[in-house]
């Protein structure tokens, strides 16, 4: 675990409520290597967002701790940049305005002229070189979204969160965004956490998936491995033969909705599965889809998948 | 059918005007004399025995008067309108800058602070309901000045609106863009002046712009009680006169400042608007 840039450490987090303690999540252990691209993946109300909030320093765990970079985190830092599901651009501000604030507080020393240039060229990568002097409401939601991931991007954090960030946008708008997210994502090696309730896009983004198990006491159960070459892009990757063994197994897991039993479920202690779907025999899988009580839900995702 | 909405508001307008001022100068018309008219009678200007709501015809002549030479300047009595609504602009102004100047950063301190908030709303619930003008005895017996208590009258009366707008914008910043300023790492005070001020600022103008009409209401009974010059001593001077023509005058003059008042700021108001 040492060799882990970002190390979240036995985090816990308890909401006191009218009838006794909710524990949220419990024992959540995830490592994210440099550069690394990590996707989680859980059902609502697992606690996905608390992590990322507590990643981000704007929540405190009950217990446990974050190491990134060999130091333990402590409220909120522009060593990690977040991308909003809501874009949260502020609305008086100018597209370019959004992003230059942020650069220029992270650059205190440079001139206005370099942090307004810095910050045009990352909104240039997201295609919005025409719209700096437009204000977000004149914006749609796509491009709004293009802008916060500018403006995160553009602040160069150590360790990227996105939070849901196409959550609210349409399904063609998402793709387009998506393979722009990898297409930065590769030139600027972030390491970037990101929470997603899209299976296909955690595998098309993703170098890990953690699978967190259903609250209350969710842990993070599984970290998947996409073993899947890059540069990968929508199109092509659904050939890939270890793509439908990734799907199935995520699906299936999502299907299954594995409960956690607090902490007596200690089969692989605390540490997620590590999972690497296409070493699975392709037999092995089929039978495990089949011994799942609706295995046509997860064959009609898969059709559906592939006429689309 | 847009464009021609206006207009034909605009007409609307002008014909609802003259059938009240047609209304208003028909039923105020003294009887036609018969006889000739008694020297008491002349004196009176007709033999009405009844006095009658001068007509708008009245009004408009005196205010062509009064309007062409606003200026003047005839001793302590007999001042020009415009000189008079200066002193009473004044008064406001000075009253509700000064107003603004509290309340504003009080108002960021208890939207920003639940402690103070909590602190502080009981003092605020309990002044709030107070008539300004209650304040009028002790402010004169504590300043002992006629003129810097109308303006503290006016700064007591404007505080509230503005306090409590301001508190209210403040705390009700959304979350998310207060999220962006911390993941930002700015400061406390770059908080305040780069997010909190302008996601607050228009409910903080609206706010200035109740309090500037509560000002300009407030600053006529002040000056009728205090005295001396400013447009509500000039409407209880010329009631003394007797002379309603003036009154009534001085009425519409009232009028059209506070609206003037009310668009200047409505202007500033749409500087600062966002759209989400």
């Amino acid at each position: 675990m040492s060799k882990d840039f970002v190390s979240v450490e036995n985090l816990s987090k308890v909401y006191p409520s009218a009838s006794g303690d909710v524990t949220v999540f419990d024992n959540v252990n995830i490592g994210i290597k440099k550069g690394e691209f990590v996707c989680i993946i859980g059902h609502s109300g697992c606690g996905k967002s608390t992590i990322m909030n507590i990643l981000a320093g704007l929540d405190e765990p009950t217990s446990g701790s974050v190491i990134m970079d060999g130091k333990e985190i402590s409220g909120p830092s522009l060593d990690r940049g977040v991308v909003f599901q809501n874009y949260s651009l502020l609305p008086w501000l100018t597209t370019l305005q959004n992003v230059s604030f942020g650069v220029a507080a992270r650059n205190p020393s440079w001139s206005k002229v370099k942090v307004d240039a810095h910050s045009s060229h990352y909104l240039d990568m997201v295609g919005l070189s025409a719209a700096l002097k437009k204000k977000p409401s004149e914006l749609s939601g796509g491009m709004r979204q293009r802008v916060s991931i500018a403006r995160a991007f553009a602040t160069s954090p150590k360790l990227l969160l996105l939070d849901e960030p196409f959550g609210a946008l349409d399904a063609l708008t998402r793709g387009v965004i998506q393979e722009e997210l990898l297409k930065i994502w590769s030139e600027t090696q972030q390491t970037v956490f990101m929470i997603t309730h899209d299976v296909d896009e955690a595998i098309l983004l993703a170098d890990h998936i953690l699978l967190m198990s259903n609250g209350p006491n969710a842990r993070v159960a599984e970290s998947v491995k996409i073993s899947i070459a890059r540069p990968r892009n929508r199109s092509e990757i659904i050939e890939d033969p270890a793509y439908y063994k990734i799907r199935n197994h995520l699906v299936n897991f999502l299907i299954n909705c594995p409960k956690s039993t607090p902490s007596s479920d200690n089969t692989h202690g605390n540490i997620p599965l590590i999972v690497d779907p296409a070493l699975i025999d392709s037999a092995i899988n089929v039978e495990k889809i089949k011994t799942i009580d609706q295995p046509s839900v997860a064959a009609a995702e898969i059709v559906k998948k592939i006429k689309n | 059918m847009t464009s021609s909405i206006n207009a034909r508001a605009a007409l609307l307008s002008l014909i609802i005007l003259f059938i009240g001022l047609g209304i208003w100068e028909a039923l105020n018309q003294p009887p036609p004399s018969t006889e000739a008219l008694t020297e008491y009678e002349l004196m009176m200007g007709s033999s009405d025995s009844e006095a009658r709501v001068p007509p708008p015809s009245a009004v408009l002549g005196r205010a062509w008067e009064e309007l062409s030479n606003p200026f003047y300047d005839a001793g302590p009595n007999d001042k020009g309108i415009g000189i008079q609504l200066a002193y009473s602009l004044y008064r406001v102004l000075l009253g509700f800058f000064g107003a603004a100047v509290i309340a504003i950063p009080l108002g960021f301190l208890i939207g920003m602070s639940p402690l103070m908030h909590k602190a502080l709303n009981p003092f605020i619930q309990v002044l709030r309901p107070i008539s300004p003008l209650a304040w009028m005895p002790l402010a004169l017996f504590v300043i002992k000045d006629s003129e810097l208590s109308a303006i503290f009258v006016i700064f007591i009366c404007s505080i509230w609106p503005m306090l409590i707008n301001t508190a209210f914008g403040v705390s009700n910043v959304r979350k998310d863009w207060v999220n962006v300023a911390k993941t930002h790492e700015l400061s406390q005070l770059k908080t305040a002046f780069l997010v909190i001020l302008p996601a607050a600022a228009p409910t903080i103008l609206t706010g200035m712009r109740i309090s500037i009409g509560i000002a300009w209401l407030v600053i006529v009974a002040a000056e009728m009680l205090v005295g001396g010059t400013g447009i509500g001593y000039y409407v209880w001077n010329e009631w003394n006169n007797l002379d309603l023509i003036s009154v009534i005058f001085s009425i519409l003059m009232i009028g059209i400042i506070g609206m003037l008042l009310d668009m200047a700021l409505g202007v500033v108001a749409k500087l600062v608007a966002y759209e989400e």
